[in-house]
């Protein structure tokens, strides 16, 4: 027998269950005065840099029901490409922006909305860079692991065109599943989480 | 570079692949929720990129100082909520075995009456006026974490026409990358109830669903006051980056 590799498993995901609110934004479910708010539901200031917009998303079940209540977390990279966190070696972020941002979809329409910026370009593991894009991971009742996609922009042609992740996807039909519409200053992004429409879901 | 609030150089080497099987899978019909919900095609994998690398940092200043108590975070002043006073402790690892420092821990639960403080739970237990029912923390230097509380109840859910949850306390972790982002649940030692869930019953390995039930620790109970519970949670390992090619821009 050979020597133990003594590795741990990571935990078990287990569902966000129909309360999820009541962690992560119990103001929102009017749960106040434990926490002065709930955290991520800002990510801008008067001082951040960038181009300001609004991401409209919605989660669709396999009927194409918008879910009321799901919960979204969005990771970016600042106007520069630049992300706020500590394994950024290549330079440092805007300080007025985390990129982190967190709402749960609205209980009668099932939108949820975002004001953040623009993200910059980032590169990819060679060097090439990366078409802007927002990474999201949604949790909700019934979705038993955390589901990992990215929303790229529909009026980015040509970064989308030579994005390196873009370009892994076997079915091209499948595409724009990933790249929200531009309508005005705001982005629409509608996830499916089955069906013809299936969003390209993530697993890295 | 932002604070990372230590003084090791921060870790950049890539997450260990998920093991999916280890996992329960999106779709778990027992669990009739997950049906509709459930994605059906493959999922598109890749190695890390930043996008997956990188993650916020979420400062101590940040919390409050009942927010990792649950008895009295919630409570009219002077007094405190119902139920098994427990304390629930332990440490935020990696696949490596090394406590990973500074990870928002984010928990919520039932109160002991097996109700949840949310408009769309009937339950006919009552709410307890005293219990929100939300805590939080941050991991210290060795990954080690404590919270107080009630142990929540078990209750009655609307999928099978007789499906008990056994009690639970709902965990979200925030480790170093948004690729370590994860949620669970943990269980307690010895409810009967762990074996008949149809949400639990999505794992299918039974020492998996054994990493997520947390013993009873006599040696961390308080005299007159509290029991204890240790709950480890372990987030996805780092590679080493000691062999890799350092590619322009990374």
């Amino acid at each position: 027998m050979a020597q133990s590799l003594d590795r741990l498993k990571e935990s078990p995901s287990q569902t966000a269950g129909p309360y999820v609110h009541i962690g992560l934004t119990p103001n929102f479910c009017g749960i106040g005065g434990v926490y002065a708010s709930d955290l991520g539901s800002t990510m801008l200031n008067d001082q951040t840099k960038g181009e300001r917009i609004e991401l409209r998303i919605r989660v669709l079940d396999g009927t194409g029901t918008p879910l009321k209540d799901a919960l979204v977390e969005i990771w970016q990279a600042d106007a520069a490409g630049f992300y706020n966190s500590p394994a950024e070696l290549r330079g440092t972020a805007d300080p007025n922006f985390l990129g982190w941002g967190r709402q749960p979809t609205d209980m009668e329409t099932g939108v949820c909305l975002f004001q953040t910026i623009k993200p910059g370009r980032v590169p990819f593991r060679d060097g090439r860079l990366m078409a802007p894009h927002i990474s999201l991971w949604i949790v909700a009742r019934g979705i038993n692991i955390g589901l990992n996609t990215r929303l790229y922009f529909s009026d980015e042609e040509m970064a989308n065109a030579e994005d390196p992740i873009l370009a892994r996807i076997e079915h091209r039909l499948r595409v724009p599943t990933l790249i929200s519409e531009r309508q005005g200053d705001n982005y629409v992004f509608d996830v499916h989480l089955q069906g013809e429409k299936e969003t390209v879901f993530f697993d890295s | 570079m932002a604070e990372s609030g230590s003084n090791q150089a921060p870790e950049t080497g890539a997450f260990f692949q998920r093991d999916r099987q280890w996992h329960p899978p999106a779709f778990t019909p027992g669990y009739k929720s997950s049906v509709l919900r459930s994605p059906q095609k493959a999922l598109l994998s890749f190695d890390n990129t930043l996008s997956e690398l990188t993650g916020p940092v979420f400062g101590h200043a940040m919390l409050g100082e009942l927010d990792n108590d649950l008895i009295h975070n919630f409570a009219k002043a002077g007094e405190s909520a119902i139920g098994e006073r427990i304390i629930v402790h332990g440490r935020v690892l990696d696949e490596r075995g090394k406590g990973v420092p500074g990870v928002l821990l984010e928990l919520w639960q039932a109160n002991a009456g097996g109700r949840y403080r949310h408009k769309k739970d009937g339950y006919l237990a009552p709410l307890d006026p005293n219990f929100g029912g939300c805590g939080r923390t941050i991991t210290g230097e060795d990954g080690g974490y404590a919270f107080r509380t009630v142990r929540p109840g078990p209750y009655p859910w609307p999928n099978g026409p007789n499906d008990w949850r056994p009690a639970h306390i709902h965990f979200s972790a925030f480790g170093h990358g948004f690729a370590q982002r994860m949620i669970t649940q943990m269980y307690f030692e010895g409810d009967p109830l762990i074996w008949r869930c149809p949400i639990v019953s999505g794992i299918s390995n039974k020492a998996a669903v054994e990493a997520l039930i947390a013993a009873l620790d006599m040696h961390s109970t308080i005299p007159m006051d509290a029991l204890a519970y240790k709950f480890d949670i372990v987030l996805r390992g780092r590679r080493s980056t000691l062999f890799e090619n350092r590619p322009e821009g990374n």
